[in-house]
């Protein structure tokens, strides 16, 4: 089924969001208490969902071959871990990680789209796109134009981001619409259903680059806008939470929600990521913590 | 590729947790208790116990002892007595000891609310979040209030009545054990209290408190016992005032019983809840405030927004989005700390509810219950929806007390404020829409004491509660809480 077929609702009545409400509603989640083998199985999902990521100026070869080491071997002392779902790496890096994790099944993916601002010509966006594909990036995570967004210019959003699908062919797209600089539910519904509706694989919360970057209020407004979403169309659409999560149990409280939002068929790496460097780490040590009856140093587990 | 309207979303594992119990070891029950009058925990005159179980087993949790007229009697007298010494007493004096019994309550909250749980069957995420958390708040509130009453009513002198006598429903036992004493106290009233014969554990463990807290003897008496311990103290020929909270058949009986003696009545009834769904109102978070509206304690709240409305645009998807909801709502243990649903507060209370699905079956109503596994023991009862329904349907106009939901539709503004009101009861409503001017329209024409707009169930010691019609008179909590237990008089 192609996008074409599916008619584009006008986007200024997207559904509105209470802010108390969702507050509420994202904070009932926290009170459900995981515990034991639920602990244990949710502890190894949030490690295989995870996109290990490095996303900074200084990134060299180097760094980003030990990150891929890393994304293979989390803690090879502990028999049976999952590898994490993806490294995410500049377009630069993307050769470097493809052949670094090679025949793992650790995906590759790609920021592009002149990532973090967005604030570069449309054929430069293109471009950029292309070359994360044609380096080898199995994902593409791009930005929006925040700014013109802000403007109340949807139509120029929906075309950039359906001309970067176009761009990425069979490459799935991760869309992050930066909810930090969104600021409001109401927009970040809006922004969700203009990024699902133009062909988005994926909606992701935030570059990690703008405070705040993950919420759980803000995930549930997207997962809201995911389930309508597939009630209108049939289309499942991915979600990725980034920036902000770096402690288990928080890791396990978005798996709760996810669970309870849009069910069973999402609790897997394809359907769902956590963009988070810090994170496989405070779960590694909860894991041997659950294994051991005691909590070990951190200096226990890699750095990358 | 699957159609949208056969499209469902699986829940299956939403509801699979490992178990996670709350320690039941953390509070100690007693395996008899007796009535606390004038400061000491005394005997029955009439040497009879009753039991008391836990609703989600079945199991008897302790003896309690049953308060004949004899008993009644002298805790009136007590707290008459008592009442010269408490009314005399510097307010603020008066609220040192309130402010005591509000902090013990926080200090042993979790015990209390483990037996709170095991004694009524609501799950601990609520006992321990919302019951007792509230129960300290309110006499934290009122204990404030103990010596600034001339601020409250100005230039008015303000006495107490005199001894209170007080009669409390099963669904928030410790809570309106507090909203009951603490402004009572506050204003300089004694009390005689008498928690329901399924609940009275938690009102009992605040006998402890009263006791350790060394309140004056007298100031607050606690007898337990059924129906017939509740007329004694409603007929008392000492008692200056009622207050009451349960059915609206017994607040008649009350009503009658007082007529012409001069005691003064506060009455917080049944409620028929209208909760309003316009088409421009935030859904997900609609849907889940109706959620907490009628599922919130099984059901068991008289405000509980037990009647939904929709508009025709909107209810096909609020629909759809309720029953997924509902399937991942959590029935069983009230001790395990993922438990959304717990037990049913008696056998007496789920066969009233059953009584009244069968009725909505026949009434050709459209039952729909999740598909939830119930404990084998226990009283336990599935969340339940009810489409297809008229406004002249019996399960839309009794209250049924439990899990138990009526949807409507209507389509425009006039059309729903007519059939929300169109209820012996008026106790609470709830609006949903993001228009704020609609807002305001309703919350002027809903006859009900409580509105809430895109939320329900909001409780706080400093906002007033109570009815309309038969939904009760009188109002607590806040500054109109204070008023039902003063008299006023212009100062000279």
């Amino acid at each position: 089924m192609a996008a074409a077929t599916i008619a584009v609702p006008d986007f200024s009545l997207s559904p509105r969001v209470d802010q108390v409400g969702i507050e509420e509603r994202a904070a009932r989640f926290t009170k459900r208490s995981i515990k034991k083998e639920t602990k244990i199985n949710g502890l190894l999902l949030t490690l295989n969902m995870i996109d290990l990521t490095t996303l900074e100026g200084k990134d060299s070869e180097g760094k980003v071959k030990q990150m891929c080491y890393k994304a293979k071997h989390l803690l090879d002392i502990y028999p049976g871990l999952p590898t994490v779902a993806a490294v995410c790496v500049y377009p630069s890096m993307v050769k470097t990680a493809k052949k670094a994790v090679e025949g793992s099944g650790v995906k590759v993916a790609s920021v592009a789209t002149g990532f973090p601002s967005g604030q570069a010509p449309h054929k430069v966006k293109i471009a950029d796109t292309k070359f994360a594909v044609a380096q080898g990036a199995d994902e593409v995570d791009m930005v929006i134009s925040r700014g013109k967004f802000l403007e109340g210019e949807y139509n120029f959003v929906f075309d950039e981001i359906a001309s970067i699908k176009e761009a990425c062919g069979d490459t799935r797209l991760k869309v992050i619409l930066e909810t930090g600089e969104l600021v409001t539910f109401d927009k970040v519904r809006k922004a969700s259903d203009i990024a699902m509706y133009a062909g988005a694989d994926f909606i992701k919360t935030s570059t990690g680059k703008v405070t705040p970057a993950a919420t759980m209020p803000v995930t549930l407004v997207m997962l809201e806008a995911i389930r309508d979403f597939y009630y209108k169309t049939g289309k499942m659409i991915g979600m990725k939470p980034a920036g902000g999560i770096s402690k288990s149990k928080l890791a396990l409280h978005y798996l709760v929600m996810l669970n309870e939002i849009l069910g069973e068929e999402w609790m897997n790496n394809k359907w769902f990521r956590f963009g988070a460097s810090s994170l496989a780490n405070d779960v590694l040590m909860q894991l041997m913590k659950e294994k051991t009856g005691v909590y070990q140093g951190r200096d226990y587990f890699s750095l990358d | 590729m699957a159609r949208n309207n056969t499209l469902k979303l699986k829940f299956d594992s939403a509801r699979k947790y490992a178990p996670a119990p709350e320690s039941r070891s953390a509070a100690k029950i007693k395996d008899q208790y007796e009535l606390f009058i004038n400061g000491k925990f005394e005997k029955p005159l009439g040497k009879k116990y009753f039991d008391t179980i836990n609703p989600a087993t079945e199991e008897k949790l302790s003896r309690i002892a049953e308060a004949n007229e004899a008993d009644v009697d002298k805790a009136v007298k007590a707290a008459r007595s008592a009442f010269g010494v408490w009314s005399k007493m510097v307010p603020k004096e008066r609220g040192k000891y309130i402010f005591r019994i509000a902090r013990m309550v926080q200090e042993r909250a979790r015990e209390l609310a483990i037996v709170e749980t095991l004694d009524g069957g609501k799950p601990i995420r609520e006992s321990r979040d919302f019951d007792i958390p509230v129960v300290g708040n309110h006499f934290f509130y009122y204990a404030g209030w103990a010596d600034k009453l001339e601020y409250a009513f100005p230039n008015r002198n303000v006495q107490p009545l005199g001894v209170a006598g007080q009669i409390i429903p099963w669904n928030f036992p410790l809570l309106m054990a507090a909203w009951k004493i603490a402004p009572a106290l506050a204003t300089g009233n004694t009390v005689v209290l008498k928690p329901a014969e399924t609940t009275p554990l938690t009102a009992l463990l605040l006998a402890e408190i009263i006791q350790e807290a060394d309140l004056p003897p007298g100031v607050v008496n606690i007898i337990t016992g059924a129906g017939a311990t509740g007329a004694a103290i409603v007929n008392h020929p000492d008692i200056n005032k009622i207050a009451f909270t349960g059915s609206t058949d017994v607040g008649k009986i009350i009503q009658r019983a007082i007529a012409g003696t001069g005691k003064k009545a506060t009455l917080e009834l049944g409620g028929k809840a209208a909760n309003i769904i316009f088409d421009d109102a935030p859904i997900d978070q609609a849907v889940e405030g109706v959620i907490n509206g009628i599922f919130f304690n099984q059901g068991h709240v008289c405000c509980a927004g037990s009647r939904l409305y929709v508009q025709e645009s909107v209810y096909k998807e609020v629909v759809r989005k309720l029953k997924d909801r509902l399937e991942t709502l959590i029935v069983g243990d009230p001790m395990d700390k993922n438990t959304d649903i717990g037990a049913i507060n008696s056998k007496q209370q789920l066969d009233q509810i059953n009584k009244y699905l069968k009725i909505g079956v026949k009434e050709g109503a459209e039952m729909y219950q999740s598909s939830v596994d119930l404990p084998k023991k226990g009283f336990f009862c599935r969340p339940t929806i009810f489409t297809n329904v008229a406004q002249s349907n019996r399960i839309s106009q009794e209250e049924i007390f439990g899990p138990v939901l009526t949807i409507q539709t209507f389509r425009t503004d006039d059309e729903v404020i007519e059939k929300a009101n169109n209820t012996p009861y008026g106790l609470s409503a709830g609006v949903w829409t993001d228009k704020g001017s609609k807002i305001f329209n309703m919350t002027i024409k809903l006859r009900a004491g409580v509105v809430w707009a895109n939320t329900f169930n909001q409780f706080d010691p400093t906002s007033p509660f109570g009815g309309y019609k038969e939904s009760g008179y009188g109002r607590e909590g806040g500054l109109h809480g204070l008023g039902a237990y003063v008299t006023l008089s212009n100062v000279v």
